[in-house]
């Protein structure tokens, strides 16, 4: 089986500051993956790269079955093609209902003349329902969502992120700020999302790591310094020296 | 699943469209042309010139209150519509007046004199006998209604898209914005408008010269009453589905946005250059009330005015755009008018054409620090039952 994404060899530095160094990785159509990696580890600046936030200046980076370039799309076209992110911090528009947050991420054309002639329809209201069931906040679809709790922003974020239905989800930090009840409830849907598509985890948290039960990278210095399961990163030497052994 | 038509979802359209009406009915029938004659002409024509800056209101809390840019430039393409319908009153009616002078000659003049004696006419006073390249279509009244859309249009599009594709954002944007006017109004000698002179006598209407100034103000309050109730309805249209959805969002996190697929830089580029049309027309009805323009009506503090307009009134609602530009523009034009009485504190005198803009200075420090609302969000609390749901909601918790 052949990778969904490719990133090949990508550096990029700020400022003389080497963020990224000659970074190599790549994650099937249907994984779980956790990074891990200390802070300055190169974490945030990679996801920025997948996403088209930043661009590096070396390497490639590669998605899909034609193995298209992102290095050449913006962030809008790289969501398009199939690549979603969810932020550490939730982000959803606190001054829209929890419908039309969820409304907003449906897939449907993107173009500003398409959305003016896009009508809600049956279908998409029934998607809309059976996203925000699948989420828990069926009863708060007339919310604004700046009302919600931070528990369930979190949950229409990750509603949100399901609705446009991408091929790789980058999550940043899940499990940040949330409850022991959350964290399990978290763990049961990216492993469940990861069995139809690419599911990349960032995390710090190793206990978190560990209850995903998934292949790990670890990143130091903005490269790859060990993957493989999680027993087998902690007994590397060089892990336990720059990371664990803090 | 029924879906109840546009208007009723809506209810402050129709509140805003009825008043509208109640209005412009009321000023007719007290109107020298068509009812008692209370009220003068000057003061339908200024009612009239109100309408239009409402629409100009509109058009910037599209772009301000609903898209979240902070154009200080909006009413530089006010004037500029107001430029295009200009080149064509003060043409025609001046080619009227020299046809009729030249007909006493012997020969009868050529369609090339008659431009020649036109041109000389209108750019006397600026020591120039030539029309200027800008005037090419002054001539006919189509292509520069075309003019009033189509130049500014052009404008806000090539502007908008060298700045937002280069993600000028906030402050920087509105400073840009404000640069554009000042360029706009630094040219003003060199671009064949006039110079300082401006376009004058455009209370005239070429055509209509049997019909009196106290039947034209109506008439003229009509059309700027119908604008505005046909762009009141385009806006409300725009911001009420999902469009309106993502240009909210846009405003309030656009990196957001871009993750989830859109084109931020598309929408803001549709928005601006919608509202610099619709602000076009307003302008393009404005000044053949206020019969004259001058490049003064160019600077960056008009555009400034509006955007106080729009945040007293309340940005983010459609109506609040309206009842700003409404409110603060007659209470400007009465204290700066010298009609209102002076106030006197017994130690100090205080002259309301010159504390006016003090006054209203205040009131805005006043309205960001305790409205940010504006007066609309003061009349949505009063209201609105969902916000009382909301504070019930948040007690809750």
């Amino acid at each position: 089986m052949s990778a969904l994404l490719e990133v090949s060899g990508i550096s990029k530095s700020f400022d003389g500051f080497k963020a990224i160094n000659n970074l190599s990785f790549s994650i099937n159509a249907a994984e779980l993956r956790a990074v891990i990696g200390p802070n300055g580890a190169g974490k945030t600046t990679f996801m920025d790269i997948v996403t088209g936030k930043t661009t590096p200046d070396e390497g490639d980076v590669h998605f899909g079955e034609g193995s298209r370039s992102l290095l050449k799309m913006n962030e809008a076209q790289i969501a398009r093609a199939g690549i979603g992110r969810k932020f550490q911090r939730p982000t959803v528009f606190e001054d829209q209902t929890v419908a039309e947050n969820l409304t907003m991420a449906l897939k449907a054309p993107r173009g500003p003349f398409a959305v003016l002639r896009w009508r809600p329809s049956r279908a998409s209201q029934v998607r809309v329902e059976a996203l925000a069931e699948e989420v828990g906040l069926s009863s708060q679809l007339t919310r604004r969502a700046g009302e919600l709790s931070h528990g369930q922003k979190q949950w229409l974020e990750i509603g949100m992120l399901l609705a446009s239905a991408p091929r790789l989800l980058l999550v940043d930090e899940p499990a940040a700020g949330m409850t022991l009840a959350e964290r399990e409830q978290t763990t049961t849907l990216l492993c469940k999302l990861a069995e139809t598509r690419a599911v990349v985890v960032v995390e710090h948290d190793m206990d978190f790591v560990r209850r995903l039960n998934c292949k790990v990278t670890v990143l130091h210095q903005g490269s790859v310094l060990a993957e493989g399961s999680l027993d087998h990163v902690t007994r590397n030497p060089d892990v336990i020296d720059v990371y664990l052994g803090r | 699943m029924t879906r109840k038509p546009f208007i009723l979802q809506n209810p402050p359209v129709l509140v805003v469209l009825a008043v509208l009406a109640v209005f412009t009915a009321t000023v007719t029938t007290l109107s020298h042309a068509y009812g008692s004659g209370v009220t003068p002409t000057s003061a339908v024509k200024v009612f009239g010139m109100t309408l239009c800056l409402a629409l100009a209101a509109i058009a910037m809390d599209l772009v301000w209150g609903y898209l979240g840019i902070l154009s200080l430039g909006q009413m530089a393409f006010f004037a500029l519509g107001g430029y295009m319908i200009g080149q064509w009153l003060m043409y025609a009616r001046t080619e009227g007046i020299v046809a009729v002078q030249l007909a006493q000659n012997p020969i009868p003049p050529t369609v090339l004199e008659l431009q020649q004696a036109t041109a000389n006419q209108i750019f006397g006073v600026v020591g120039s006998a030539d029309l200027p390249s800008v005037w090419s279509f002054a001539h006919s009244l189509p292509l520069q209604m075309l003019l009033v859309a189509l130049v500014p249009g052009l404008l806000a599009l090539v502007f908008g898209w060298l700045a937002f594709r280069s993600r000028v954002n906030g402050v920087y944007l509105s400073i840009l914005t404000q640069a554009m006017t000042l360029a706009l109004w630094l040219f003003q000698n060199d671009s064949g408008f006039r110079g300082n002179n401006g376009l004058s006598g455009l209370q005239n209407l070429p055509g209509l010269e049997g019909v009196d100034q106290a039947t034209l103000s109506v008439w003229l309050l009509w059309t700027s009453a119908g604008a505005l109730a046909i762009f009141y309805l385009l806006a409300a249209w725009l911001v009420s589905g999902k469009f309106g959805s993502v240009i909210r969002a846009i405003r309030d996190d656009q990196t957001r946005v871009r993750f989830l697929g859109y084109p931020v830089e598309g929408f803001k580029l549709v928005v601006f250059t919608l509202a610099a049309m619709i602000t076009a027309v307003a302008g393009a009805l404005y000044y053949p009330q206020a019969g004259i323009i001058n490049p003064a009506e160019l600077m960056p503090i008009a555009s400034i005015h509006l955007a106080v307009w729009v945040a007293i009134g309340g940005r983010g609602r459609l109506y609040g755009a309206v009842i700003g530009a409404v409110v603060v523009s007659l209470l400007s034009s009465w204290f700066t008018g010298g009609r209102a009485p002076d106030l006197n504190l017994g130690v100090y005198v205080v002259n309301w054409v010159d504390w006016w803009q003090v006054a209203l200075g205040l009131s805005f420090v006043l309205v960001t620090l305790f409205a940010p609302n504006g007066i609309a969000g003061i009349f949505d609390r009063r209201m609105g039952p969902p916000r009382k749901a909301r504070h019930h909601k948040e007690a809750e918790a």
